[in-house]
């Protein structure tokens, strides 16, 4: 056939083949691990040295260049694990569960962090570490979202159902996101409303703004590269009984002394 | 430059244990995260070579 002869259309959809993604991964996770750990530098030079004081607030605002980009990080990971999830389901593409799977650690460390520096946050300014608003109880939800996913999905012995079980959660729980995200305007929250958005001008100082948007991109670097790292064993797992994770394993065993 | 000093710097207004317990703990579990997936690459490529390898010698035997 002469369609066979030529060379492999070049497409990104090749790269749904996990033969193909992990090498790909492999390739890519390092950059996106030194993009994470400049945009880190760069982001706390300006919100330590740049930023200025806030007039109100003093200088425990700048808990706000971790807090904002983790809120926003453990949100956005939970809508791509429902975007792969719902792909998974609809193409029963096996790598996009796992995709799914390898993000969730991430997004549940980020969710973590978001409570963490919240009540840190909150003690001097409000006076409490917690309280339950709105905006905090569907935040403490998306952490047992994820924790709930994470637990479902090692539990299940049978990797095709922890797939389907896993998809039904981030699915279903993705109906949170919208409800955390709005929930400063829908109720009468003790906590702020966004201080950025797109259809007004945002109401803080512009050295403000750029700290937090270069730690938010610190933020998406660095899950791209630790998720990257975190897909290719698991790949490993899935296609254990193929040839080219046969070639890899032993390529692996000799570099790392047998493998003993 | 927001700082003084020093020590300025690490008082943050009065607010050090808020602003440095949220940076502490974050880039504590970002080392943690980095170092919990890499000793998870090195654990899974471990135990496939082994499988990989008892699964080899089973069929020889077979074979045999």
């Amino acid at each position: 056939m002469i369609a066979a002869e030529r060379a492999p259309r070049a497409s990104l959809f090749r790269f749904a083949a996990p033969q193909a993604f992990y090498p790909l991964a492999g390739r890519l996770a390092p950059w996106f691990a030194a993009a994470a750990l400049l945009l880190t530098l760069a982001g706390m030079w300006l919100g330590f040295f740049v930023a200025p004081t806030d007039a109100t607030q003093g200088e425990v605002y700048r808990v706000i260049f971790i807090h904002v980009p983790a809120a926003w990080m453990s949100m956005f990971i939970y809508l791509v694990m429902a975007f792969w999830s719902a792909v998974g389901l609809v193409m029963n593409t096996r790598l996009s569960f796992v995709m799914s799977q390898a993000l969730a650690p991430t997004g549940a460390m980020f969710c973590f962090v978001a409570l963490w520096t919240g009540a840190l946050w909150g003690r001097p300014t409000w006076g409490a570490y917690w309280v339950w608003d709105a905006r905090l109880t569907s935040q403490l939800l998306l952490l047992f979202l994820y924790l709930g996913f994470i637990a479902l999905t090692r539990a299940i012995e049978d990797p095709r159902r922890a797939d389907r079980a896993g998809a039904m959660i981030a699915l279903v729980g993705a109906v949170n996101v919208p409800i955390i995200y709005f929930s400063v305007k829908w109720w009468n929250t003790l906590h702020q409303g966004a201080s950025v958005s797109l259809t007004k001008a945002p109401s803080m100082a512009s050295t403000m703004l750029a700290g937090m948007l270069v730690m938010a991109f610190a933020a998406w670097a660095y899950t791209l590269a630790v998720t990257l790292w975190r897909v290719r064993p698991m790949i490993l797992e899935r296609e254990r009984h193929t040839e080219w994770v046969g070639a890899v394993l032993e390529a692996e065993g000799a570099k790392a002394g047998g493998g003993r | 430059m927001q700082w003084d000093s020093l020590s300025a710097f690490w008082d943050m207004g009065g607010a050090a244990a808020f602003v440095w317990g949220s940076y502490g703990v974050t880039f504590a579990l970002v080392a943690l995260e980095f170092f919990l997936v890499r000793r998870r690459r090195l654990d899974t490529v471990r135990r496939l070579l082994r499988w990989r390898r008892a699964v080899g010698k089973e069929k020889k035997e077979r074979a045999a």
